[in-house]
């Protein structure tokens, strides 16, 4: 049970990551990689002042505007030196390497015994239990930490998710996602599409970063490695989303975002339960990723052959 | 009134693709008139009106709008003044967005987008109305992805976005060439209601000579980069889609004339 917990909230915490990478991909179009080093980067930053004793609040939050700012890079080496978007991508996430071995001056940086969001929710969860230190849930033995733990991040996603929804719904939503469909006609309306790319990719590479920096904390570490896969991790998110929602509505892909991040969770943590090699995780991640990417063309070109096939 | 003075654009210069689209064109469009291009394949007549759009900037020459020197203007800055209807239908419209959400981008054109409610209870009544003036039965469609619509009612709402905010200056890139006839001619027909009412200054380019000879009050005629013949007033009401075509025909004449004198020449000196 308590596994299913864990998958659950860490599943919740990576749909910010989703939603980044549902941004830069599906809304611009735009094949950003710089979330590996980004996520890395929330990571590091809210650990480096958690440790210092800031606010975990503030810690996290510069987190979020540490990643807003690398995304800010990528998108003006983009539209600014016409420097191709994936090597954009690349140039920042490798640059990012080194910046986040600068911010928590090693490669590891322990967050036990500090205060974090995680305490703030534990403590929170105590407070709401009347000091019970495990609780029932339909028969299921769990403790009050990891339930309130995963209450919170339930939240704190739903909170999100409607920011983000709301968002694209005025007028510089509206424009940002006009830029990504069609970027001459929303350059003949007077918008500066450069801007737009710059912008979108700040808030993708700044919600990225916010995973980053909640993962860290509830994990109760940051590590310069960490933003391994992250791309792929969020793009096979966003692909399970769509198939579960079935929908291009915005509302609906934002949700499918939610969800396809915690039910990818949660095949992996059933997969790793089954006895799955955890090195070949990322192997498997990848393939499933290129497998949904080709399955709807080969599935589309088997059937139009075979309706011609019998029309013969 | 758009003023344009010595325009001149080469494309890939000093490559083997070198393109001399636009070779000192001189052309200035009063305020309210309705001027139509024509021109061969290749006379530069897009060219111009990309020019002016933004699309590129000129390699010498000055643009003017309104008084304004746009010259240096970026695309989306001279958008402010300038509303464009494009060749393609597909290339007017975010065909992910709905209907509603394409118009209200189109209603703050040129204008700061900030964190207001792009969809305002204000805008959509409006926009109910405008759709419904269409007469195309697409009021009942405006949730819809614009990108279900077809190519002539893409085009027709192109065409109202456009000319939503009464821009300074229309752009008409061709923009019933990929229609049905139906479509083409509704769409025409709407151009003509909405440049009329708003009297709107326009400047089209056309492959028919058909819309040439029965459209606006002005034509102008390019060949290689450069205006060649420019009708107006009663000119261009006595002009006929036969004309322009004999007119046509003597300019390719006229070329081959060129090529057979430059082949004699080459001939008893080389």
């Amino acid at each position: 049970m308590n596994l299913l917990i864990g998958a659950l909230t860490i599943g919740l915490i990576l749909a910010l990551l989703a939603l980044g990478v549902f941004i830069s991909f599906r809304i611009f179009a735009f094949p950003d990689i710089t979330a590996d080093g980004s996520s890395a980067l929330g990571a590091a930053v809210a650990a480096a002042l958690l440790v210092k004793g800031v606010n975990p609040a503030l810690a996290t939050a510069a987190g979020f505007a540490a990643g807003f700012a690398a995304g800010a890079v990528t998108g003006t080496l983009a539209t600014k030196f016409k420097i191709n978007g994936l090597l954009a991508g690349i140039l920042v996430m490798t640059a990012l390497y080194s910046v986040n071995l600068h911010v928590m001056g090693r490669s590891n940086l322990p967050l036990l015994g500090r205060t974090t969001l995680s305490t703030y929710a534990e403590r929170m969860g105590v407070r709401l239990l009347g000091g019970e230190r495990n609780l029932t849930v339909w028969g299921w033995e769990v403790t009050s930490s990891d339930a309130s733990m995963l209450v919170a991040a339930f939240l704190a996603i739903v909170l999100v998710s409607l920011a983000i929804y709301a968002f694209f719904q005025t007028n510089l939503g509206t424009a940002m996602r006009a830029t990504g469909d069609n970027d001459q006609m929303i350059r003949a309306l007077g918008v500066n599409d450069e801007t737009m790319i710059i912008l979108g990719l700040a808030v993708s590479n700044g919600l990225i970063a916010l995973a980053g920096a909640l993962l860290a904390q509830y994990q109760g570490f940051a590590d310069v490695q960490m933003g391994i896969g992250m791309v792929v991790w969020g793009l096979a998110s966003v692909i399970i989303g769509e198939a579960l929602v079935g929908s291009r509505q915005l509302g609906l892909t934002i949700s499918g975002a939610v969800m396809g991040s915690v039910f990818f969770r949660l095949l992996v943590a059933i997969a790793l339960r089954l006895g799955l090699n955890p090195n070949d995780l990322k192997l498997i991640t990848a393939a499933f990723v290129f497998a949904a990417l080709v399955l709807p063309a080969t599935i589309e070109k088997l059937r139009v052959r075979k309706a011609r096939f019998l029309r013969a | 009134m758009l003023e344009i003075h010595g325009a001149r654009k080469v494309f890939n210069p000093s490559t083997p693709n070198e393109v001399r689209a636009l070779q000192g064109v001189d052309l200035q469009v009063e305020k309210g008139s309705f001027t139509v291009v024509i021109g061969t394949n290749g006379s530069g007549k897009s060219t111009l009106l990309n020019a002016v759009a933004g699309t590129f900037y000129l390699d010498s020459g000055t643009i003017a709008l309104g008084g304004i020197d746009i010259t240096r203007w970026p695309e989306h800055q001279r958008a402010k003044l300038i509303g464009r209807v494009f060749q393609n239908p597909f290339s007017g419209t975010a065909p992910n967005l709905s209907v509603v959400e394409n118009l209200a981008l189109a209603a703050r054109r040129g204008k700061p987008r900030r964190l207001g409610w792009s969809l305002s209870r204000g805008i959509i009544g409006e926009l109910q109305e405008r759709v419904r003036s269409l007469n195309m039965g697409l009021e009942g469609r405006l949730n819809n992805p614009i990108g279900t619509l077809s190519g002539g009612q893409r085009q027709a709402l192109t065409l109202l976005m456009a000319a939503w905010l009464k821009p300074e200056l229309l752009l008409l890139d061709e923009h019933t060439a990929a229609l049905d006839p139906k479509s083409a001619d509704q769409v025409i027909a709407l151009t003509r209601e909405i440049v009329e009412r708003d009297r709107l200054t326009s400047l089209m380019v056309t492959h028919s000579m058909h819309q040439a000879a029965h459209l606006g009050d002005r034509l102008i005629m390019m060949h290689r980069g450069r205006i060649i013949q420019d009708f107006r007033g009663a000119e261009k009401t006595r002009i006929r889609a036969d004309d322009l075509l004999a007119r046509f025909e003597e300019v390719r004449r006229a070329e081959q004339l060129d090529e057979t004198a430059a082949e004699m020449l080459r001939r008893a000196y080389i």
